[in-house]
């Protein structure tokens, strides 16, 4: 295996990995100094500027085609921490910082607190939570090291549990024990496997341990543990029973924060732990089982999917679908020919496919929020005569939904046809069919959504409350991005590639 | 057998009967016993790992030591978190269970 230096000095511009972990952190104080009545606004300045530091660092890298380090201390690896902002890990924190902005714009109507005279509980917690929410994000898109990402994964779970049981009823607190249950499980699983690896290798940096990485029963251990405790948080399809009421219980702005985006931290660990942390360790035979959980996840949720008869619940259990195709693209990028790894095509388009579903799905739960609101229940067969009521909202729905299908021109078609690709690249055809299928069965659920929101009402249509303007405005906003992530393909898909080495190193085989 | 191994070993039991205990057990407060156990165990095999570098002349590694300091804490603070959602969900429904059907039953009985 060839012996490479690591690059482990601080790049010129590391310091704004470091700004773009800390300002959220910088934000949860002071909301708790200044008290819950300025949460909001503090938020309100420190999520857009978070959204600059990493438009400004996703510019620095795919211009200058290098991750960008930061060394915490100046402490070199291994003893020390440091920060690497490579191609996917720019691509995401742009992309959840975006999702997380319009998030925070739609939640103003519900958490908003600056007419308030009093302060209450709930708008400092969220805004709080979804501080704590990019920061951690931040944290495990640049962590350079396993322990890091550990801390990272565990600080996003303690803010994501807060947001499920916001309303504080029976029911959402039982979602958010259980949800926190499986967290912990899952975490503490993901801490066995970093022990394991530091006792074999004696280091957690990613890089100094790619180098070193080699099959043996010890490794091989910690990494069966460490993606099952993953499994658990990204709610893979067996272990997935934490996630639609958890995700359908909570408010609308929290539902979209926790779908959108937390399950994609998890996954990201995942991604990274198999491409980047033991690049080609993965066995065909794994890489085949990790494929057939998440086409049973795109099979089963679709399928559960469709007998639904609340909206909310119907948008949770197509997460776990969708979150099936996340993994689908293990089995495509660790083909059975190990001289060819087919990196390229699978891996840009399950991180096309995340963000895709970030944006589209952060769409449809406003747009289900904002219907709930409207109708006051939010019963599938009811919904006649909500799209002349709500024609923005309905269209933000159908937008997302054309998204989750994969129709062109949106993002999800771009991922779903990258994967198709590799597919036929690697002659595994039998993953096109569950592709396919799933496409089918998610618009099947979306139309019958639709024609009931088009169809006529039963009864005259009452308002129960007027929905602001901005509102849908965010969600239609988030619904025209996921569209126009189709686009991307004509510029900055490549930026995926940087940091990461042309030819995959297949000799640990 | 030396004491890396001995250590090793009870860790590796703790992980195991801490896991048993929380996939098994129903109720959640014997679920947050048993993931501090899982988690006991977690610790102390750390400890071992910091004490094979004992062969290389050193007293112990402190690179273990510091992480399983930070991941106490991270586990005092998930089990706060854990214990205030049971006793928040046991004074709303007057009983703790994550099991969906019998939270059906308790609220239809809180309503009637």
């Amino acid at each position: 295996m060839p012996a490479t230096t690591v690059p482990d000095a601080t790049t010129a511009d590391g310091a704004l990995l470091v700004l773009a972990i800390v300002l959220p952190v910088v934000g949860i104080l002071l909301s708790f100094v200044l008290g819950g009545r300025c949460a909001e606004r503090i938020a309100g300045v420190l999520l857009p500027a978070g959204l600059g530091v990493a438009c400004i660092v996703f510019l620095k890298v795919w211009q200058g085609g290098e991750p960008l380090i930061y060394t915490v201390g100046g402490w070199q690896p291994p003893l020390g921490i440091t920060l690497r902002a490579d191609g996917l890990s720019v691509a995401m924190m742009v992309a959840m910082a975006i999702v997380i902005c319009l998030i925070g714009v739609f939640a103003h109507a519900n958490f908003g607190s600056r007419a308030a005279s009093i302060e209450t509980r709930a708008p400092l917690v969220f805004w709080v939570m979804l501080m704590a929410i990019s920061g951690a994000m931040n944290m495990i898109f640049i962590g350079g090291d396993l322990f890091t990402l550990y801390v990272a994964l565990e600080l996003l779970t303690f803010a994501a549990v807060p947001l499920v049981c916001l309303d504080g009823r029976a029911e959402t607190l039982q979602a958010a024990l259980r949800y926190l249950l499986f967290a912990l499980l899952g975490s503490i699983l993901y801490l066995i496997g970093t022990a394991l690896l530091y006792g074999s290798y004696g280091t957690l940096d990613i890089v100094l341990m790619s180098q070193r990485v080699h099959l043996e029963p010890a490794t091989l251990a910690a990494a069966t543990l460490m993606t099952v405790g993953l499994f658990a948080k990204t709610a893979l399809f067996p272990l997935h029973l934490w996630l639609p009421p958890a995700h359908a219980g909570a408010p609308a702005a929290a539902s979209a924060v926790l779908s959108a985006v937390v399950v994609k931290g998890s996954f990201f660990l995942i991604v990274r732990l198999w491409f980047d942390v033991m690049p080609g360790l993965l066995s065909v035979a794994a890489s085949q089982l990790i494929g057939v959980l998440g086409a049973s996840a795109i099979i089963c949720g679709n399928i559960v999917a469709l007998r639904q008869k609340r909206l909310k619940l119907l948008i949770a259990y197509s997460t776990v679908a969708q979150i099936g195709y996340l993994f689908l693209m293990f089995p495509l990028a660790f083909s059975a020919d190990p001289l060819h790894l087919q990196y390229g095509d699978a891996l840009t388009g399950g991180m096309l496919q995340a963000i895709s579903h970030a944006t589209a799905k952060a769409a449809m739960f406003m747009a289900a929020g904002l219907v709930y609101a409207a109708l006051g229940h939010d019963q599938i067969s009811e919904l006649g005569g909500i799209a002349r009521a709500l024609p923005m909202t309905m269209f933000a729905f159908g937008l997302g939904g054309l998204c989750l299908i994969g129709l062109p021109p949106t993002g999800g078609f771009l991922a779903k046809w990258l994967l198709l690709e590799a597919t036929i690249a690697t002659g595994q055809w039998w993953w096109a069919i569950v592709i396919t299928a799933g496409g089918l069965l998610t618009s099947a659920y979306i139309f019958i959504v639709l024609s009931r929101a088009m169809g006529p009402p039963s009864a005259p249509l009452t308002l129960h409350a007027a929905v602001p303007k901005y509102q849908e405005v965010a969600a239609l906003g988030l619904a025209l991005l996921s569209v126009m992530l189709g686009l991307v393909a004509l510029g900055p898909i490549d930026v995926l590639q940087v940091g990461r080495p042309e030819a995959p190193m297949v000799q640990l085989r | 057998m030396n004491a890396a191994t001995l250590f090793g070993l009870c860790g590796a039991a703790l992980v195991g009967i801490g896991l048993y205990g929380l996939i098994t057990n129903p109720e959640p407060l014997r679920k947050i016993l048993a993931f501090n156990l899982l988690g006991s165990g977690v610790f102390l095999l750390f400890g071992m790992i910091a004490r094979r570098a004992a062969a290389a002349g050193l007293g112990g590694d402190p690179v273990p030591q510091a992480m399983v300091i930070t991941a106490i804490v991270v586990a005092f603070a998930a089990t706060a978190m854990a214990v205030a959602l049971v006793q928040r969900l046991a004074d709303e429904t007057g009983q703790a269970s994550i099991s969906s059907d019998s939270s059906g039953a308790v609220n239809g009985e809180g309503k009637s």
